[in-house]
């Protein structure tokens, strides 16, 4: 069993898991990959995708924001033999207001589907959200749909992605997995990994192997009858990866192929590094509905800034780039590599103001927000339906 | 005056909103309301009317159990200590147009009380339905907390859940964190003629959401509502080859003219050309590769929606 068991986790100062981010002070990314288990994305793994195919790599690998991974050589040692692949990634549709954070993962993967030309599967777990969050089961379904809106408006190709919700799926050969999966993990052992109490409800306890058999192809008949060697591949943020450490552990005794992962940090917090951004505390993010004017708001009042506190300081010391957000949110979203760079230089030397990196970073966000509205507008429910058709997908290597 | 019931209820009607009506004798409270529809599986509300230093007003409508701490609430809406107090009769019946007793959300849809803000709990949404008064407190009406959101939404009005039992503490670095919830003005008691004019029943109801937002230019939602009209126009490109194309030139165009001016001509000579060309990759790779994605599933979800509409055939 790879490392990393919920006891160990609460001895550390950060705390981890899919349903708590948090930590005293900055988030040790380094740590937490000794933690887990996994490994560090590094820059031949970046140059080896641009060699293969054949693109400027995404925006999220050049500045390491996928930054960790599990198995990605294999997957792409078969690519090279000509062994294709798919994707594998999901939602919990907790609300329906949607903020940046949540985008990366799906900005990264829509990438993915382009650069490889292989199809995806999009789980949306609104059973687990029912549970977790004690919404009814309309309501979980109702926001799954409408998060579906905007997972689609991220630009997925409808020939090659199927969205899908637990409510709705789950049964026939998914569920055989899940009952497959689920005789393989002792109480014990859940537990180990979630942290799960005598006060949990059973429906708690039987989750895990729902959101881990989406990693087998057999789960999908209607797409991958016949393939079942074919991998997966499962982008994420880091805080998941408990669900699939478990996954790849029981993949050998079902005879399945093991996921492999690549995973993100967090997109921090308006106020700060300590956490992740979240959808109940409206100011620590932008959503993808703020308006031009709640953007520029945000930013100028929220968004906690390195700079010095008085220009006289900041022109001797410069802005503290570990800590300051404008400067790290543009390092998710500025496209151009030198302008960074060149920000990076004046901004660190002092030179430039924090004024000055907030406008530039008001620009960019409200240019996404803006093109993410525009596509979130074109999307009817029809095509929803179409994304979520249990439906071959004839061209999906094409 | 502002609208009466009937024309309210009509409303729901024919935006499809599903209510059930209760009628009972006027009630002054929720425990009066209790007595006639407390047997009933809904969540009753109770509906505060409060106003600010600076005279704005808001409506905080919650569960009846919910507690709701008025100071607290004005610290995180950022007015200070004591910032928030019950808005006085008079203005129960000026800006909000209803009867003393009949605090409603839907006493948003008259005009005077355009500018008012409403906050609603959370907790409404655990409920399949909950109680209101339909602008008047001789009926309670149950529907489903997210029809009321969208309905009051789409005439442009300034509506958030909020978790009201929340505590935050605010402070210098912790700003408050319902201050996006205070009106941007005190609302304006407009002349009777206009009211009635904007809020006339006609036969098409879709049309009107978007002349309210239109005049109400103030409040930010209404901005978003012109935003999207102008989206829903745009999104036609997506299913018309003709407009498709014509939105892909206008772009390339706009680029192209940007870079042939007289410094470029100067500076490149004859090699324009080539800059004028990895300029439109530059700038428009991204984006119209978004469009011609939108354009694919949009063809994609035509052909899905024949072919499921479309007999079986017989062999």
């Amino acid at each position: 069993m790879e490392k990393e068991t919920k006891a160990d986790e609460e001895e550390q100062t950060q705390v981890i898991n899919p349903w708590e981010v948090s930590a005293k002070g900055k988030i040790d990314y380094d740590k937490l990959i000794d933690q887990f288990g996994c490994q560090r994305l590094d820059q031949s793994f970046v140059d080896r995708v641009h060699r293969l195919t054949n693109r400027i790599p995404h925006i999220f690998l050049r500045r390491n924001v996928f930054f960790a991974h599990r198995d990605l050589n294999e997957i792409l040692d078969a690519y090279e033999r000509g062994e294709k692949f798919y994707l594998y990634t999901g939602r919990g549709p907790s609300s329906e207001a949607l903020h940046l954070g949540h985008l990366v993962p799906f900005m990264f993967t829509k990438y993915l589907q382009e650069a490889f030309k292989v199809p995806l599967v999009i789980q949306l777990t609104d059973d687990e959200k029912c549970m977790w969050k004690n919404l009814t089961v309309e309501e979980s379904k109702r926001l799954a749909r409408e998060n579906a809106k905007d997972i689609i408006a991220c630009g997925f190709d409808v020939s090659r992605t199927f969205i899908f919700s637990d409510f709705d799926y789950v049964g026939g050969a998914f569920y055989e997995n899940m009952v497959k999966v689920a005789k393989c993990v002792t109480y014990n052992k859940v537990v180990g990994i979630f942290g799960f109490t005598g006060e949990d409800h059973i429906g708690k306890i039987s989750f895990p192997p729902v959101q881990a058999v989406p990693s087998f192809p057999s789960s999908f008949p209607h797409l991958f009858s016949g393939k079942d060697k074919l991998r997966c591949l499962i982008p994420c943020a880091i805080d998941q990866d408990p669900y699939f450490r478990m996954t790849r552990d029981v993949a050998p005794r079902l005879g399945y192929s093991k996921p492999a992962l690549i995973e993100s940090l967090f997109f921090p917090a308006l106020q700060g590094q300590t956490g992740k951004m979240s959808a109940s505390d409206a100011n620590s993010a932008i959503y993808v509905t703020d308006s031009q004017k709640a953007i520029k708001e945000k930013v100028n009042r929220y968004a906690f800034s390195g700079g010095q506190d008085s220009i006289e300081n900041h022109r001797k010391y410069g802005a503290n780039l570990e800590v300051d957000i404008p400067f790290k949110y543009l390092s998710f979203f500025l496209e151009d590599d030198e302008e960074l760079e060149h920000i990076r230089k004046e901004y660190g030397s002092g030179r430039m103001l924090t004024g000055e990196v907030k406008k530039r970073l008001i620009e960019v966000l409200t240019e996404i927000v803006e093109r993410h509205r525009a596509a979130r507008a074109a999307v009817t429910d029809e095509m929803v339906d179409a994304f979520m058709a249990v439906r071959p997908l004839p061209n999906m290597f094409a | 005056m502002g609208i009466s019931k009937a024309q309210l209820l009509e409303r729901l009607q024919a935006q499809q909103i599903h209510f059930s009506q209760y009628d009972h004798p006027v009630v002054m409270t929720v425990e009066a309301q209790a007595k006639h529809v407390g047997h009933i599986k809904a969540g009753l509300s109770k509906n505060l009317f409060l106003k600010d230093k600076k005279h704005r007003f808001y409506i905080v409508s919650a569960l009846a159990d919910t507690k709701v701490d008025l100071k607290v609430l004005s610290q995180r809406l950022g007015l200070g200590k004591g910032g928030l107090r019950m808005a006085p009769e008079e203005a129960v019946v000026e800006v909000l147009e209803v009867p003393l007793g009949s605090v409603t959300p839907f006493a948003l849809v008259n005009e005077s009380a355009r500018s008012v803000s409403l906050l609603l709990d959370q907790g409404f949404k655990t409920h399949e339905c909950c109680f209101f008064h339909p602008l008047s407190n001789d009926t309670s009406i149950s529907l489903h907390i997210e029809d009321l959101y969208k309905f009051l939404k789409s005439v442009g009005r300034m509506v958030a859940y909020v978790d009201l039992e929340a505590n935050p503490t605010v402070g210098k670095d912790q700003p408050p964190d319902l201050a996006a919830l205070v009106p941007s003005d005190a609302p304006s008691i407009q002349n009777i003629s206009e009211k009635t004019a904007t809020l006339q029943i006609d036969g098409d109801v879709k049309s009107k959401p978007v002349a309210v937002t239109a005049k109400a230019s103030k409040v930010s939602s209404g901005q978003q509502k012109e935003k999207s009209v102008n989206n829903a126009n745009s999104s036609s490109s997506f299913a018309d080859p003709e407009q498709f194309i014509e939105e892909i030139l206008k772009k390339a165009s706009a680029i192209v003219v940007a870079e042939i001016k007289e410094e470029n001509i100067k500076q490149h000579g004859g090699q324009l050309g080539a800059v004028v060309s990895n300029s439109l990759r530059k700038n428009l790779s991204l984006e119209l590769k978004n469009l011609a994605t939108m354009f694919k599933n949009t063809a994609y979800t035509e052909g899905f929606g024949a072919g499921i509409r479309c007999p079986a055939k017989r062999l």
